[in-house]
């Protein structure tokens, strides 16, 4: 099966500065995909020149095998969700989500039933002759959402299209958005700087940083298994440890502590051990550590409460490592000062370069 | 939820935003409205006071005077009222003047913002860097004389002037412009083109580009994409761009005085004439008085034909 989106050595320079640089991406028909990255990583640049917003400098860029790098925006099956919705100030709601079948030069009546439709399906029907102005910013999301559907593109690419909308809301999108991903089966393409946001949603995330695209694979996958220390680092809370590599399954940390870790990298060489706080345990001094373990003995120097969770911070020889633990029964609370051993499997250890 | 890169910090699980602003309360929004209305009339005073003494008052006055009567050694008379004057609007020689007149003005504004919009287009989409220098160069003119400006356009154009000369070298007839309309509208498209460029530049550098890649990303080609987004949005600008060079075009008297000749006579030069050389103030008045209801009339038709709220035009 053809790729939806494929990019194929794509590169884009503004002068002399590369936005994108030989980037490989195949993105499958019908999946939710999602580019994450810093601001400035060129994950927005990516998604504008799959619009047709700006062209490559070099490579390939083909939708569903047909080679459109240089096509302008008008002449490709895809439509954009813009970050701040562009909703045409002086057209009404439904001229806005009409606007893409006039220029089509669909009929009159066949347009009116597609919009009735598209403001159907995001609960807008209500509002179709209001102005663009009169609505609330979910409800003008909505609309550029119904705007671009409508349409009914091959790809639909959304560049941060939640980003203006308070967190209770954008939460709501959230589950409302891929629900109408799965709904309508069009491939999604969302850019995002938000790790939250690209994990519960997607199904494959791309992360990019500084222009190049570091690692694409499942939340899951990105999540546990990152392959890069960027990645680690910029999904979710981590401790990354100095090591050294002594075997295939196991490396020496900064403060001289052996433990086990998969490595796959040549003894001797020097790396990061990325360890999730979640999957971390603490043990008191007096409790019995299960020998399977990797374990480090420090002292706890900071303990914050969010209710659900504790967070400490635990001093060790070989640097602070950040612990968190459920607040539940059974979960032994540990005071600040006191002594105590991190533990965690040595499955979830994630060693990658330095 | 930030994902910081680096090591891991504890990400505060972001405040939840208080849901729109404070309660409405009608009676305090009002009364906050009533003081801010009477702040406001206390600084246009000055304002206020000055449009009073030179613009109501000498109004209130060409008013009064375009009712009097005109006595026999040229002196207004003050009684005895009458519409003499404005009956007078009517001869055919006032008509033609008032026609050609709007013509000249139409054909200026006109000119000017085929000139000024492409031009307002390019510096809004320039970098602000150079936009700036760009609004500079068009101001540049402003900082020499408007005569003397309108002085240097007679030479340019006269029958020996460099235009003149550079016909005749390329074999061509002598360039005989000075004294006709054209060199009046193009006279006048050089002294107004700023006012046109101004008001365009900043409905334009206002634009929301992202609404043009809307249209794009919508099927739109690029001309569609103007037509129904770029114009629409920045008729604001056109009206005022237009307003601001048909009204003055309208009574433009210096102008038309240098570059225009007698058979080219302009409602301005008309209503000077009146006031001085043939000493009649009734009739002079009653013509400037004519000249402002056509003036409201246009800006009224104008403002209507193009409102701004355009729908998808």
């Amino acid at each position: 099966m053809t790729a939806a989106v494929a990019l194929q050595g794509v590169s884009k320079a503004f002068g002399e500065v590369y936005a994108v640089r030989d980037l490989d991406l195949a993105i499958r028909d019908g999946e939710f995909f999602s580019l994450l990255g810093p601001s400035g990583c060129g994950k927005t640049t990516t998604l504008r020149m799959i619009a047709g917003f700006e062209f490559p400098t070099q490579g390939s860029l083909q939708i569903h095998g047909v080679e459109l790098a240089l096509q302008p925006p008008n002449e490709r099956p895809v439509n954009t969700v813009f970050q701040s919705y562009a909703l045409f100030p002086h057209m009404t709601v439904e001229e806005n989500v009409g606007f893409g079948l006039r220029m089509k030069k669909v009929g009159g009546t066949e347009i009116a039933e597609r919009v009735k439709k598209a403001l159907d399906m995001v609960q807008l029907s209500h509002r179709a002759t209001a102005s663009p102005k009169q609505l609330s910013g979910g409800q003008q999301q909505r609309v550029a959402l119904a705007r671009a559907l409508v349409n009914e593109p091959e790809v639909l690419l959304l560049d941060e299209p939640l980003g203006a909308l308070d967190l209770k809301l954008r939460q709501a999108m959230q589950t409302e958005l891929k629900d109408l991903q799965t709904r309508v089966g069009i491939t999604f393409i969302y850019v995002t700087h938000d790790q939250g946001e690209a994990l519960t949603m997607s199904d494959r995330i791309g992360v990019m940083h500084e222009g190049r695209l570091l690692q694409v694979g499942t939340p899951q996958e990105i999540y546990e298994r990152p392959t890069s220390r960027f990645v680690a680092g910029f999904i979710g809370e981590i401790n990354l440890l100095f090591a050294t590599v002594v075997d295939h399954a196991s490396v020496r940390l900064a403060g001289g502590r052996l433990v086990a870790a998969a490595t796959g990298v040549a003894a001797g060489s020097e790396v990061t051990v990325a360890l999730r706080p979640e999957r971390l345990e603490l043990y008191g001094l007096g409790e019995v550590v299960p020998a399977t373990l990797n374990a480090v003995r420090g002292r706890v120097t900071r303990r914050v409460y969010f209710g659900d969770v504790f967070f400490y911070d635990v001093d060790t020889t070989d640097g602070v490592i950040e612990v968190k633990e459920e607040n539940r029964p059974g979960v032994d609370l540990h005071e600040i000062g006191e002594e105590a051993v991190v533990a965690w499997d040595p499955v979830a250890t994630t060693v990658v370069e330095r | 939820m930030s994902g910081d890169a680096g090591s891991g910090h504890v990400a505060a699980p972001g405040g939840a935003a208080a849901p729109g602003g404070a309660a409405a309360r009608p009676e305090l929004e009002e009364a906050a409205r009533r003081a801010d209305s009477r702040r406001g009339l206390l600084i246009a005073l000055p304002a206020w006071f000055y449009l009073t003494l030179f613009f109501v008052i000498p109004l209130g006055i060409v008013g009064v005077y375009s009712f009097a009567t005109r006595s026999s050694t040229g002196r207004t008379v003050l009684s005895d009222w009458n519409f003499d004057s404005y009956r007078r609007l009517w001869d055919s020689l006032v008509v033609e003047i008032a026609v050609r007149t709007l013509l000249l003005a139409l054909a200026t504004t006109l000119i000017c913002l085929v000139l000024a919009y492409p031009l307002a287009y390019f510096m809004a989409t320039r970098r602000p860097a150079v936009r700036n220098l760009l609004l500079i160069l068009v101001m540049i003119p402003f900082w020499s004389n408007f005569l003397v400006r309108t002085y240097a356009w007679k030479v340019l154009l006269g029958s020996d002037g460099p235009l003149s000369q550079l016909s005749q070298a390329l074999g061509g007839e002598p360039i005989r412009l000075l004294f006709t309309n054209t060199a009046v509208i193009i006279g006048l498209v050089y002294g107004f083109l700023p006012f046109m460029v101004l008001p365009l530049y900043t409905a334009l550098e206002r634009m929301d580009w992202s609404l043009v890649e809307a249209a794009r990303d919508l099927y739109a080609d690029g001309w569609t994409a103007f037509r129904k987004v770029t114009w629409p949005l920045s008729i604001p600008g056109v009206v005022a761009g237009s307003i601001l060079v048909f009204i003055p075009t309208l009574g433009a008297y210096v102008t038309p005085a240098i570059l225009g000749g007698a058979k080219t006579t302009l409602a301005g030069d008309y209503i000077v004439s009146q006031f001085l050389a043939a000493r009649n103030q009734p009739f002079g008045s009653a013509l400037s008085m004519g000249m402002m209801l056509i003036m409201l009339a246009a800006t009224i038709v104008y403002f209507r034909w193009f409102r701004p709220s355009g729908r998808d035009l």
